[in-house]
């Protein structure tokens, strides 16, 4: 496994909801520089917790998140606006802006670089704009620049939202079930382009997926969650059927598995 | 097939009732009617002022459609068209001129142009005024953006302008201020902030969260989030509020002037007390062509933000 500089380091996160609900307990992991992570696990694992955490978006209730040598969880406000411009987070229900258009989308990934008078009046710096456009152009959404975002198609709408996370010129992606709306064609469309993108500009990222076959398909190292506990830390292909039933419970996985190696896709 | 299901099957089904208790429902139902029945004969109805207000009645509604007719009159003279189009309806051209109407000399004559202008100005200058202080007081009312001390006092205020009826705040207003319309102005800004700020609030805290938070996640200042991620989501309702909102504001502003705050109802209130019923029609016409125009446009201008 490649080990190169620490970019995101979690020690003993652990976030207890107000209900009571223990969503992350000791999670303790560390993702180097440009490595692209699959976090698995069934639905209440704690998965999107774990990365709201390291956003902030939840505040954890113990441990660290380390991004780049700096400590996000101790962060005062202003601190944290600048260290989130560096986290580019890409969601399942895309959260769009749905009444903006695509390239506001895209540029509300530069509010925290610009001024609130600048935003407001929309007059972003002309480095900006060309960056959208580049991006845009990038996942083949040049033409629907000026589109309102709910005018788009489910895949479209990702893509987008795929431009806002990387417009931030982010160092780590947090990406949260990026596929799970979308039919399995353009799902696995979707998980390509995070993938390549990362690769291109080096990023690391974490990406939180339940489908296990799509997963080793892409990523390099997989994190297996199961109730806020992490339980395997591996490569794709040492998710072996013991391993998955210890996630997920009694279940066939040999089709699961095995469909990864037989299926052929295009772009 | 299981005992169970067999039981079932051939069975009638009924929605079950919602008070279970057949004795306990039947006496609710029974005492309600009673109680209405009982309610209806406690009003007291004075059958000889009635017969004496009959005369009343049939003076303004014969006032009231002199008038419309006097109206109809004087459109047909305005526009000529309307005769040569639909000779049927409108009948053949008089070659009147229109300004010669009777429509225009009641208009003109009793300061209905005055009383409006006024009426006009309080509902725009209160609309805007409302609007304006509506739209932070909504934020801070808002549970899902406010922090808690904010949060009720925004309420606070929201509570206040609702328990306070314009009627009541009107004649408060008048015995400090004197006569007039900046009376009806402050106590229209102060009732749209109510209303306003209350429905907004509604429409923020009911927003998609995950929008907001994507904003959020990209390291924006308190002011873009607001800007960029909870804006959008409620700018249809909020034009749509302050379009209905003019039109009450406009409705109320000819109540106002009843109790001394100006405006159209002032003018309404003297024509009242000087019994000149053609007045009293032809400012009741005027408004509700008003609020008929108004009402046409907030619905073609919701119609285009959605
Ligand atoms: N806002 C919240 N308030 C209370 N409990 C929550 C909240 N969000 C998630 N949880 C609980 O935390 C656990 C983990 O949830 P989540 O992180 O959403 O899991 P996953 O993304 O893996 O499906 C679940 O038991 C869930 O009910
Ligand atoms: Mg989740």
């Amino acid at each position: 496994m490649y080990q190169g500089w620490k970019m995101l380091e979690l020690q003993g996160l652990t976030k207890i909801y107000n209900t009571g609900d223990k969503a992350l307990s000791d999670v303790t992991l560390t993702i180097p520089d440009g490595q692209v992570v699959a976090l698995i696990g069934p639905s209440g694992a704690g998965k999107s917790t774990l990365i709201r955490c390291v956003n902030r978006l939840v505040q954890p209730t113990s441990g660290s998140a380390t991004l780049d040598n700096v400590n996000v969880t101790a962060l005062g406000a202003a601190g944290l606006r600048k260290a989130r411009r560096k986290m580019g987070m890409i969601f399942q229900e895309y959260a769009l802006v749905e009444r903006l258009t695509v390239m506001e989308n895209v540029l509300s990934g530069r509010l925290g670089y610009v001024g609130f008078f600048r935003s407001l009046f929309r007059k972003f710096p002309q480095k900006d704009v060309d960056e959208a456009y580049r991006l845009l152009d990038r996942v083949g959404l040049l033409e629907m620049a000026d589109k309102r975002a709910d005018a788009l198609s489910g895949g479209q709408r990702q893509r987008v939202g795929i431009c806002r996370a990387l417009i931030q010129d982010p160092s780590l992606l947090l990406v949260d079930e990026p596929t799970a709306s979308l039919d399995p064609k353009t799902s696995r469309q979707i998980m390509r382009l995070i993938v390549e993108l990362c690769t291109e500009r080096g990023l690391a990222a974490i990406i939180n997926i339940h489908d296990v076959a799509l997963a080793q398909m892409f990523v390099q190292r997989v994190v297996g969650l199961k109730l806020g506990v992490v339980v395997f830390d591996g490569g794709p292909d040492d998710l072996l059927p013991e391993v998955l039933t210890d996630i997920y419970g009694e279940e066939d996985w040999e089709a699961t598995i095995e469909k990864v190696d037989d299926e052929d896709e295009e772009a | 097939m299981s005992a169970a299901l067999e039981a079932k099957l051939g069975q009638a089904w009924k929605k079950p009732p919602f008070i279970t208790n057949p004795v306990f429902r039947w006496v609710l139902i029974g005492g309600s009617i009673l109680y209405f029945v009982v309610a209806l004969g406690g009003i007291e109805v004075s059958w000889d002022r009635i017969v004496k207000g009959m005369d009343y009645g049939k003076r303004f509604i014969t006032a009231f459609g002199g008038i419309f007719v006097a109206l109809f009159d004087y459109i047909r003279d305005v526009f000529p068209w309307l005769s040569e189009t639909f000779p049927r309806f409108f009948g053949p051209p008089t070659g009147n001129d229109p300004s010669d109407s009777r429509w225009i000399e009641i208009w003109t004559e009793k300061e209905i142009i005055k009383g409006l202008y006024e009426s006009i100005v309080m509902t725009v200058a209160s609309t805007v005024v409302g609007i304006a202080i509506s739209i932070p007081i909504a934020l801070g009312a808002a549970g899902n953006i406010a922090p808690m001390p904010i949060y009720l006092f925004c309420r606070a205020v929201i509570a206040l302008s609702r328990a306070l009826n314009e009627i009541i705040v009107a004649i408060i207003l008048v015995a400090i201020l004197g006569f007039g319309p900046l009376a009806g102005f402050i106590t229209l800004s102060f009732a749209t902030i109510g209303f306003l700020a209350k429905l907004l609030a509604e429409d923020i805290e009911n927003m998609n969260k995950q929008q907001a938070e994507a904003v959020k996640s990209t390291g924006s200042s308190w002011g873009q989030w607001i800007n960029f991620g909870v804006q959008p989501q409620v700018m249809p309702r909020l034009i749509g509020l302050s379009m209905y909102r003019l039109d009450i504001n406009f409705r109320e502003s000819a109540v106002l002037g009843l109790v001394g705050a100006g405006g159209i109802g002032a003018t309404l209130n003297t024509a009242f007390d000087r019994y000149e019923f053609d007045t009293v029609a032809a400012i009741l016409l005027t408004i509700i062509i008003i609020v008929m125009i108004l009402e046409y446009l907030s619905g073609v201008i919701r119609g285009r933000v959605q």
